[in-house]
């Protein structure tokens, strides 16, 4: 098919946040996780575990605790001392309240979702009320010295309990009084070290289980204040808790990176008398498990390794699907690169900073697998620092390298670069048109003549660019029904003529740029969008789903395209639908109309329409034993999908020109020696 | 565990089939299909009974005035029904005959005691003076004479088997207390008789038989309230002798005080008999009832009393017993499940297991415990008997045809055949290999081998016990004693055999081994042919060096002086060997320790033996290690060439082990000392050279982890070829 030259990048020193609380929706199908930075992100069980939303951090807004209440209403709470509620249609902060107890450690929704109690430094429980359009300050309960650093209701929202430095109490919500006070390091006499109670759990039985600093899981009857049953499970912390909806699983994280299931099993069989035993050792985390989830189907653990693990418990699964596979995510699921084609440039998302990189180049050819040597380096040109707390939301260079636009929560930017022999000027564009802020994705034109801005209520705005330096806004779509939610993908047409944006909503609404109209809504699919992108040719739209579906629809003619159909109806490979991540971009050869360039983290793949589509029984990961084929013998085998997985975990790839490819790719082992050291551990045999 | 299920009447009895011995019928028999019995009682009529139906289907009537003397049997292959009237008159109908004075009749020479009706064979008719026809053969010529064999004997009991194609007929005789049997081979018309053991005070009251594997073995109820088995080999060809047959206690009918006088019985299955009989305890009323009851635990498993009498016979057909209780036929059906001791003491929980067929299986009698069981019986039956019987017994041997008779029986034949005759037989019986129970007739053979070796101490079959070992088959737990008789004749190459074979060696036997190999010379060992192959490859046979050499310097010294030299130097070689240089035994021994090494132990196990070991001999087992150590360090990947060689871990762990075993030897014996001083010097040189393997290993890996991490630039430009 072709040979290319790849530009295999690996300076994108991206580190992602380490993973600092989750929260499932009680009884819905998603989970909220924010990380050390502040940033709130949520999957959607129901799409594959895509990561549905982002909110970006903050630098002063640390998030230590997330609940869901009132159904879908999410809230978090900081060491900031504020309450957050985040709005998920506008992806931002709704609304802050400051919970006046000092630094907030700990926050638990009831089990109606109709208060809040929060843990402050200051040792005070305060509860609010979830009311519509925020919450408000109800009353503190009976206030101690240390900090509350743990909290959970009863399920009967009649007692809360909550842990602190070598005490649990167990609060009277009514009267609001210490109804039990446990001092957890009794037993441990000659220890002077503190105890502290890093996660709790209250039962309906009347159990409180707690984990502690000593690395304990501990059973407690609140009522007569005795220990019940404790497992000592680490020698270090164990630092999170979770419990199963039915009260019969028990998932802990520890900071040696383990993690454990407890499960409440008959002593014998069909014995009515149940234990708690410690069933499942985990090591998927190297570093702090600092938030664990158990979702009715899975464990669900993030760590300060910034990995989120979802282990599915096998006895829950029917049959083996995508539910029923171990899946890790490292990554986001949406590219924080953007590629100037024509000026062989990168630009790299950080959460606070920018880096533009110009590529390298080689004057050499050569064969599969070799390397090049190089005759240019690649070149840092410009670190754009973010100013203010706010993380930025989106980026984008233009393909002529000439533009550069951010955003932030509250501010949008965009800067007009000049290359001046190896010189680099940056230039700020003043004025810039007053948008609905944030914006959620950045796209310029492929003339790079206009920016399209995506934003809230499924607006785009198009900005007109102007020499040398200006911009001018010049019009605002709208979704023709309206949309609560807003635009988190954009794709333009390379003629200029089409714009195709995807909301929260997983709409594909298309746009008529020319008469600045709504040209139609693509039909609708109960799966989240991953990736669009428009052909240059056919200005065929062609969708990635994150059940790994793939479509091509006609945007002028209004209708999925014959080869979608076909696709739809033959089925796509096994292999293919049981891949766990989402297509993240997607891209086209304008030489080769029939190829699709798309890719994941794990692979890059060439999807050829004239080819015929794999049947199950045929090879999907073929390109090795087809290397090994003479060349006559090699048409039999060929297949539509061309998959290379050398390039791992590769966060973008983007075709330059006809045979040259860029691939950003972020080893794992490079993240790994940012982070901090893990707690040593004794390893057998060394 | 045995049950008695429900019951229920088959028909009412006339007065003549009544209750108490001499009433009753005179027999039920089989059917032509199965759920069906030929009811023949002791007047005119025979019936046909559909069981399950409880309807009789059929019925015939010799005239007034005569009467059936021998139980109507059906001949299963033409589905005619032949009886006999008036002792002599034969009669054969079918079905849908009516009147028997009108259907085929033959008046025969002789009295007839009984017919039996085989399923593959055709009815065998058994007149009274034990005369045996088969059917066909006598209406040939109705007339023929019949010979009288038992002269003024009273048949008391018959009863006949298929034995593969034969029938084969056995019968019970009584003449003055005295009981004999006679068991008849139709087709080989042979007849052997023997005599039952006598017993004071009690007589055989009834007669029950089944074969299995050629043996007939014979039950017998006797009058001293208890059950004797008695087996009778079917290979039998002492035709002149009678022999007396001795019998084993099989069942007491005692149960807690109670005794059960039994007047019949049948056999249910290997372990179950059922028995008819009235149950009396001391001052008590006694009471008639049917019991099964459990031979191998000695308990009575059910009973079921029958307090309208009975006329004491008891048929048994897919599983339903049929008996006479008051004027009816009663049928009751039973399940007999595989024993357990759990199952016959009661304490098996009442697990249901319709799926355990409870039909009589014979074939799961255990081979072996009928071979042991034949032997003892037969010994027993050969003390007593005269030298004569063997010899004549002898006589036949040569005869026997192997594939018709089981191992077990074929070396109970041979046991006193000559050592020729005794050999080829095994041999013959060895190239009929890879028969599915190959392996447990080899271990017959060996067995049966070693015995004989045991029992005459010249007799040693080197190169065939050899032979058996090398077929791979067997293990030690097989032939436990042939490792023993090897030792005891020093059979050096038969236990290295061994070792290499047999993955089950004890320790003791191991060590015993080593023991032998040890002490034995290297001059008697050059004579003998061991497998050399594991040392071939390493070892330097000082005889080639020794020839090597004399031809090297073979121009320009004399032969005579260069053999001086040579023996000085070998004197000086052998000082030399504490260095571990050079082997310190010869290459047979090294061989034969070798496969010391290579069999499997357990250390706990092998340490108190090896313990016994005489000092010298551990030294120069130790000396040998240390030489096969120095050799293994010689070559880089420490492995020895050659097949069966010993790994370093072997030796290292037998190192180990000798040292552990010996220490305070070792310490002690001036020898040792120097042996030792040079083996801690090569082994403190072997951790040095590892420690320093250990720094190059971590510069080398470091060195790999630098090229790894040059791999991982960060920026390059690759060609990549998608097809």
């Amino acid at each position: 098919m072709g040979e290319f030259e790849v530009h295999r990048v690996r300076f994108f020193g991206l580190v992602p946040a380490g993973v600092r609380c989750l929260a499932c929706q009680p009884r819905g199908g998603r989970l909220a996780l924010a990380r050390t930075d502040g940033a709130v992100e949520v999957y959607n069980f129901a799409a594959n575990y895509f990561q549905e939303k982002v909110i970006p951090g903050h630098e002063a807004r640390s998030v230590e605790a997330l609940c869901w209440a009132a159904g879908d209403r999410l809230f978090g709470a900081g060491l900031g001392g504020d309450i957050t509620e985040y709005d998920l249609a506008r992806l931002c902060v709704a609304r802050s309240v400051d919970g006046c107890g000092g630094p907030i450690w700990s926050m638990a929704a009831n089990g109606s979702g109709t208060q809040l109690a929060i843990g402050c430094e200051d040792g005070s429980v305060k509860l609010f009320q979830v009311v519509p359009g925020g919450i408000e300050f109800e009353r503190n309960l009976d206030r101690r010295k240390g900090r509350i650093l743990c909290l959970s209701w009863h399920p009967s929202d009649t007692h809360i309990a909550a842990g602190s430095i070598d005490v649990l109490r167990v609060f009277d919500v009514r009267s609001g009084q210490t109804a039990q006070r446990i001092m957890v390091n009794y037993r441990v006499q000659k220890v002077k070290r503190e105890c502290v109670v890093w996660s709790i759990a209250f039962l309906s039985s009347g159990t409180v289980v707690t984990s502690d600093s000593f690395g304990r899981v501990q059973f407690w009857d609140w009522e007569r204040g005795t220990l019940q049953e404790s497992h000592t499970v680490s020698t270090s912390a164990v630092l999170s808790l979770a419990v199963s909806e039915t009260e019969d699983s028990i998932i802990v994280g520890t900071s040696t990176g383990a993690t454990y299931q407890f499960q409440l099993l008959p002593v014998k069989m069909g014995s009515l008398e149940k234990r708690w035993v410690r069933t499942k050792p985990f090591q998927h985390h190297t570093h702090d498990v600092r938030a664990v989830a158990h979702s009715s189907t899975a464990l669900i653990s993030g760590g300060l390794d910034a990995q989120l693990v979802i282990r599915p418990l096998m006895e829950k699964m029917q049959k083996k699907g995508y539910d029923a596979a171990l899946r890790k995510f490292t990554f986001p699921h949406r590219r924080l690169v953007s590629c100037a084609r024509k000026a062989r440039l990168l630009l790299f998302q950080f959460s606070q900073h920018l880096e533009l990189w110009r590529l390298g180049s080689t004057d050499e050819t050569g064969k599969d697998g070799e390397v090049l040597s190089l005759c240019r380096m690649p070149e840092h040109l410009v670190q754009l620092k973010s100013k203010g707390p706010e993380h930025i939301y989106c980026s984008c260079v233009s393909p002529c390298g000439n533009w550069i636009a951010y955003s932030t929560a509250s501010r949008f930017h965009l800067y007009r670069v000049q290359y001046e022999g190896d010189g680099v000027s940056i230039k700020k564009v003043p004025k810039v048109p007053k948008l609905l802020l944030p914006a959620y994705q950045l796209q310029f034109s492929s003339d790079s003549g206009s920016l399209f801005v995506a934003s809230a209520r499924g607006s785009v705005h198009v900005l007109q660019l102007l020499e040398p330096g200006g911009c001018k806004h010049l019009h605002t779509f709208r979704p023709p029904s309206g949309s609560p939610e807003a635009v988190y993908l954009l794709a333009s047409s390379a003629d200029g003529q089409w714009l195709a944006a995807v909301g929260g909503d997983w709409a594909i609404h298309i746009y008529n740029l020319k008469c600045f109209k709504h040209h139609c809504t693509v039909p609708m699919y109960g799966c989240a969008v991953t990736a669009i992108a428009i052909h240059p040719g056919t200005n065929n739209l062609v969708i990635a789903y994150s059940d790994q579906q793939l479509f091509e629809f006609s945007i002028p003619k209004k209708q999925y395209t014959a080869w979608s159909r076909m696709v739809q109806n033959c089925g796509l490979h096994k292999v293919w639908l049981e891949r766990d991540s989402p297509i993240t971009h997607i891209t086209f050869n304008p030489k080769k109309p029939s190829h699709i360039l798309l890719h994941d983290i794990y692979m890059f793949c060439v999807l050829d329409k004239s080819l015929p589509l794999p049947d199950n029984s045929a090879l999907l990961m073929n390109q090795s034993t087809l290397k090994q084929l003479p060349e006559t013998a090699r048409q039999r085998q060929l297949h539509a999908f061309k998959i290379c997985k050398k390039f791992q975990p590769l966060l973008f790839a983007d075709l330059l020109d006809e045979n040259c490819l860029v691939m950003v790719e972020r080893p794992i082992m490079d993240v790994k020696t940012q982070l901090p050291l893990p707690i040593q551990q004794k390893k057998f045999g060394t | 565990m045995a049950a008695l299920c429900e019951s229920f009447t088959l028909c009412g009895l006339g007065p003549s089939g009544g209750v108490g011995l001499g009433g009753g019928l005179l027999a039920l028999e089989p059917g032509p299909d199965p759920d069906h019995v030929l009811l023949t009682d002791r007047g005119r009529t025979a019936t046909l009974f559909k069981v399950s139906d409880q309807k009789p289907l059929g019925c015939w009537s010799v005239k007034h005035g005569q009467i059936i003397t021998c139980p109507v049997v059906c001949n299963f292959e033409t589905g005619e029904y032949i009886a006999v009237h008036d002792d002599k008159v034969l009669r054969i109908w079918k079905n849908k005959d009516i009147n028997l004075d009108k259907v085929f009749k033959a008046t025969l020479s002789a009295d007839v005691y009984r017919i039996h009706s085989l399923p593959n064979g055709g009815p065998v008719v058994l007149f009274k003076g034990g005369g045996v026809r088969t059917l066909d053969v006598l209406l040939e010529a109705p007339q023929q004479e019949i010979e009288n064999i038992i002269s003024d004997e009273v048949i008391k009991w018959s009863e006949a088997f298929m034995e593969g194609q034969q029938p084969v007929l056995i019968f019970a005789t009584e003449k003055d207390g005295d009981f004999f049997v006679y068991v008849q081979k139709l087709k080989m018309n042979s007849l052997h008789k023997y005599k039952l053991e006598q017993q004071e005070l009690s007589k055989p009251l009834s007669f029950t038989a089944y074969i299995k594997n050629q043996i007939i073995t014979l039950l017998c109820l006797y009058s001293n309230d208890s059950v004797y088995k008695v087996l009778i080999p079917l290979q039998q060809n002492s035709e002149e002798e009678e022999q007396i047959l001795s019998r084993s206690l099989l069942l007491n009918l005692s149960v807690s005080g109670s005794v059960l006088k039994g007047t019949s019985f049948v056999v249910l299955d290997k372990d179950h008999i059922a028995i008819l009989g009235s149950l009396a305890a001391s001052g008590e009323e006694s009471k008639e009832c049917l019991t099964i009851w459990n031979t191998k635990f000695q308990t009575l498993q059910t009973s079921k009393e029958l307090p309208l009498g009975t006329s004491g016979q008891l048929w048994c057909y897919e599983e339903k017993f049929f008996f006479t209780h008051g004027k009816v036929l009663t049928v009751v059906m039973y399940k007999c499940e595989t024993s357990s001791l759990a199952a016959a003491v009661g304490k098996l929980k009442d697990s249901q297991t319709p799926d355990v067929s409870s039909f009589v299986n014979w074939n799961t009698l255990g081979d072996e415990e009928l071979v042991v069981s034949l032997q003892s019986q037969q010994s027993v039956a050969l003390k007593s008997e005269s030298k004569m019987t063997l010899r004549s017994k002898r006589n036949t041997v040569a005869k026997v045809q192997p594939d018709t008779i089981s191992v077990g029986q074929l070396l109970l034949n041979l046991k006193d055949a000559s050592t020729t005759v005794f050999e080829d037989e095994l041999r013959q019986l060895m190239s009929k290999a890879q028969t599915p129970d190959f392996q447990a007739t080899i271990g017959c053979v060996i067995t049966a081998l070693i015995n004989r070796c045991k029992t005459n101490p010249k007799y040693y079959p080197r190169n065939f016990l050899l032979q058996i070992v090398q077929t791979q088959d067997l293990s030690y737990s097989l032939c436990p004693d042939l490792m023993a008789v090897a030792l005891e004749k020093k059979d050096v190459h038969l236990l290295q055999t061994c070792l290499q074979q047999f993955p089950d060696i004890p320790e003791e036997i191991t060590c015993a081994c080593l023991k032998v190999f040890l002490s034995i010379s290297e001059a008697y060992l050059q004579r003998i042919d061991v497998n050399l192959e594991s040392v071939i490859c390493y070892i330097d046979i000082e005889f080639n060096n020794k020839e090597v050499k004399t031809e090297i310097v073979e121009n320009g010294f004399n032969a005579e002086l260069e053999q001086d030299i040579w023996d000085t130097k070998i004197t000086k070689r052998t000082h030399l060997t504490d260095d571990g240089e050079f082997c310190p035994v010869g290459p047979q021994k090294a061989a034969l320790l070798n496969a010391v090494l290579h069999s499997a132990y357990s250390e706990t196990f092998l340490l108190p033996h090896l313990k016994n070991l005489p000092a010298q001999q551990a030294v120069l087992f130790l000396r040998y290690l240390y030489y096969l150590y120095v050799k293994c360090s010689e070559k880089i990947n420490t492995t020895l060439p050659g097949i069966r060689s010993p790994t370093v871990n072997q030796i290292m762990d037998w190192m180990c082990l000798l040292l552990d075993a010996h220490f305070t030897v070792m310490v002690m014996l001036p020898e040792a000392k120097e042996l030792l001083s040079s083996l801690h010097k090569f082994v403190r040189a072997q951790v040095r050279f590892y420690s320093e393997l250990n720094k190059i290993e971590g510069s080398l890996r470091e060195l790999q982890r630098l090229n790894h991490q040059k791999d991982s630039q960060t920026y390059s430009i690759e060609v990549l070829e998608l097809i």
